[in-house]
């Protein structure tokens, strides 16, 4: 009974902490949108707009709850719980810092990936419930979208996998703090490694330049377009853990965790988290988005084939090694 | 992937495309048959902003007209108050003093900048989304309009619908140090225009997204009477400002911008150099603005009913950022015209969808709608 309250006390403080980050990360977002653009962004509730978000949530709780006729009630309203959760369900193998991590699973990469590969059926069940036309095409956008960016996702993250020789998040870490991050692999593996890594993340958390799902000026909003109050919050907010997760899975296999001197651990793992989920928002409000057939010639003729050359080369490599 | 293949017995999607949708340009309708994401069949349906300007227009004196078609080309209010002041004019026989027509060109090219910069903004929010980059080349552009409405208001008093032509010249001169004000804003959005370029045309996904969309034939373009830069983009060398001039055009050189292919680059590529062009144009014309000489020939006008224009036909053509906007009046001398037609651009630039939007993906729909510039003011009236 004891091991079942300290996990539900862990996964709470998970939650509460990944949700809080969330909220103000959507404000972090709008500002730095705002400077990109000559604009201010929210100034109005309280000091900077930091309160933005509590009015934001405030005004969503208020909304009417909609069904539209000849919806599918079941998946339309079960959609926004399944992403929500499984998005937040992905935090649960990110090591925080050496001791902080929700469930230190021995595969927990395939754990990962395998959340991943669940977060597209919420998002087609929401396309297909709502009985509206451009959901439809959202959800379809989504399934071709997911299924061609989860093979070079897998195959990149693949690469510290071999190397670190273990599925578990902590020790790929580990592995990290005596070998070095990224760029201290052999220069052919780590870097492109990294990038296609981020290529697929963008893809996998359906954003600019890959948002095709919900390309709001083809799709009016994709598989939300039906969607109102809290059930759209939910949305919104699998969105965004969904990103800052990646962005912390990124930190993990890539920058090397926790691994940093003169600070915390845990200080180093968030600073890096941010620093790309920043660098997602960024990319976000620079680029233009691809076509969707462009998007699947870019996954299917660069991305996998380059992902393959790169597991092939990290077994050659960690063979010849040893 | 070439999108040239698709199954006509295949069930197929019908698609209401708008009037509510954010990438309609306004209220604009197309129903989208659809196979899978391609558009097999296009048709647009235009009527959703209908305000029966034309037969209001019947129904009032002819100095109450301007404010009126203001409205119709909202992205360029002032070319709309000069074609029918010019239509007025021409029956009217009445001579424009030259330095009334001046500063009708120098308005003329400053709208051309704000309408273009506009266009820029909303075709990039098409391809990159309202919550993305292309949010973001909107909003710059956005803010160097601004600095362009401002000079507006300065001369006007209003920042958008203006007024401010009248029978016969202006209503409004200009005030002291104006000239001074429109070289400084312009030698900012002068430097900018690089950037605009950068974002655009040196842009990887931009190109990707527009080389090869949208193709207009040429010669569907003028079955069609499409007009302006959609035909330049076609690589027609045709210009109603050098080739018949009004205003002031006759007195300097326009150069005219030209591309080959018809598709949306080309026409991103026509309009930025039309940019470039009006901004030379405005800095060779406003300093040349004669001192001498009213700004209005006719007699001010004490009541509505004391313009009477004599019984006849006359056609005005000029070209708008939009193209050809054609203005047709028949008058039966009373106060009031018989009939006034407007011909707007931008119908004639939606009636080639049908043609150029089978076979593309809902996406290039999009891109392609966007890089037409229609404005569903004067396409309904």
């Amino acid at each position: 009974m004891n091991a079942f309250l300290e996990a539900l006390l862990i996964a709470t403080v998970i939650i509460t902490v990944l949700m809080t980050v969330t909220a103000w990360a959507l404000w972090f977002e709008r500002k730095f949108a705002a400077r990109m653009q000559s604009r201010l962004g929210p100034t109005m509730v309280g000091k900077s707009g930091l309160l933005q978000p509590v009015a934001d949530l405030l005004k969503l709780l208020q909304k009417e709850d909609i069904l539209t006729t000849h919806a599918d009630g079941l998946l339309f309203n079960l959609a926004p719980v399944l992403a929500a959760g499984a998005a937040i369900g992905a935090a649960a193998v990110v090591p925080f810092a050496p001791n902080i991590v929700g469930a230190n699973l021995d595969l927990g990469v395939l754990f990962l990936l395998a959340i991943g590969a669940v977060t597209v059926l919420p998002v087609f069940a929401a396309g297909w419930g709502s009985n509206n036309k451009f959901a439809l095409l959202g959800g379809m956008r989504a399934i071709a979208q997911s299924i061609s960016y989860e093979v070079p996702l897998l195959l990149a993250a693949l690469v510290p996998v071999i190397l670190a020789g273990s599925m578990n998040l902590g020790e790929i870490v580990e592995y990290q703090s005596k070998h070095g991050w990224f760029f201290a692999w052999p220069f052919f593996l780590g870097i492109p490694a990294f990038v296609l890594f981020l290529l697929a993340m963008l893809a996998e958390a359906n954003r600019i330049p890959f948002d095709i799902p919900e390309a709001e000026s083809e799709l009016v909003a994709g598989v939300t377009t039906e969607y109102t109050g809290m059930k759209f919050a939910l949305f919104y907010m699998a969105e965004y853990v969904h990103t800052l997760v990646a962005s912390a899975v990124a930190a993990a296999l890539f920058l090397g965790g926790w691994d940093g001197p003169f600070a915390p651990g845990l200080h180093w793992m968030v600073a890096k988290t941010l620093a790309l989920f920043v660098g997602v928002y960024w990319v976000r409000w620079t680029l233009l988005r691809f076509r969707s057939d462009q998007l699947m010639r870019i996954a299917w003729y660069f991305l996998v084939p380059t992902g393959v050359a790169l597991v092939a080369g990290t077994a050659v490599w960690v063979v010849w090694r040893s | 992937m070439p999108i040239d293949r698709y199954d006509p017995e295949a069930e197929l999607m019908l698609l209401h495309f708008g009037p509510q949708h954010p990438s309609t340009h306004g209220v604009f309708r197309m129903d989208l048959y659809l196979d899978g994401e391609i558009v097999v069949k296009a048709e647009p349906q235009v009527g959703y902003l209908h305000r029966a300007v034309e037969k209001l227009c019947e129904r009032l004196s002819y100095s109450q007209i301007t404010p009126i078609v203001d409205k119709n080309d909202y992205v360029a209010p002032m070319t709309n108050e000069q074609a029918v002041n010019m239509a007025f004019e021409k029956l009217l026989g009445l001579e424009v003093p030259r330095r009334a027509r001046w500063m009708r060109s120098v308005f003329a090219e400053l709208q051309r900048i704000a309408s273009h910069l506009l266009w820029l903004g909303t075709f990039a929010m098409d391809l990159g989304g309202a919550l993305g980059g292309g949010s973001t080349v909107f909003l710059h552009s956005f803010r160097e309009r601004e600095s362009i409405l401002d000079l507006f208001e300065e001369v006007t008093g209003a920042r958008f619908h203006y007024n401010t032509h009248t029978i016969g010249g202006n209503r409004h001169d200009l005030p002291a140090g104006w000239a001074a004000k429109v070289k400084a804003a312009l030698a900012i959005i002068s430097a900018r225009i690089p950037e605009y370029e950068a974002m655009t045309l040196d842009n990887k996904i931009f190109l990707d997204r527009t080389r090869g969309v949208g193709v207009l034939d040429a010669e569907l373009a003028l079955d069609l009477g499409i007009t302006g830069p959609l035909l330049r983009a076609c690589g027609v060398d045709h210009d109603l400002r050098r080739d018949a001039p009004f205003h002031a055009y006759d007195e300097v050189k326009v150069n005219v911008a030209v591309a080959q292919g018809g598709d949306c680059l080309a026409r991103t590529i026509v309009r930025l150099a039309e940019l470039r062009e009006s901004i030379r144009l405005v800095l060779a014309m406003v300093d040349g603005i004669p001192e001498e000489g009213g700004i209005n020939s006719g007699k001010p006008i004490k009541l509505p009913v004391s313009i009477k224009v004599p019984a006849g036909q006359a056609y005005v053509a000029l070209e708008t950022p939009r193209g050809e906007l054609g203005t047709y009046l028949i008058a039966d001398g009373t106060h009031q015209p018989y009939r006034l037609k407007i011909r707007p651009p931008s119908l004639h630039a939606l009636s080639a969808l049908p043609y150029i939007l089978p076979g593309v993906t809902i996406s290039d729909a999009v891109a392609i709608l966007g890089s037409l510039d229609p404005i569903m003011g004067e396409v309904d009236r």
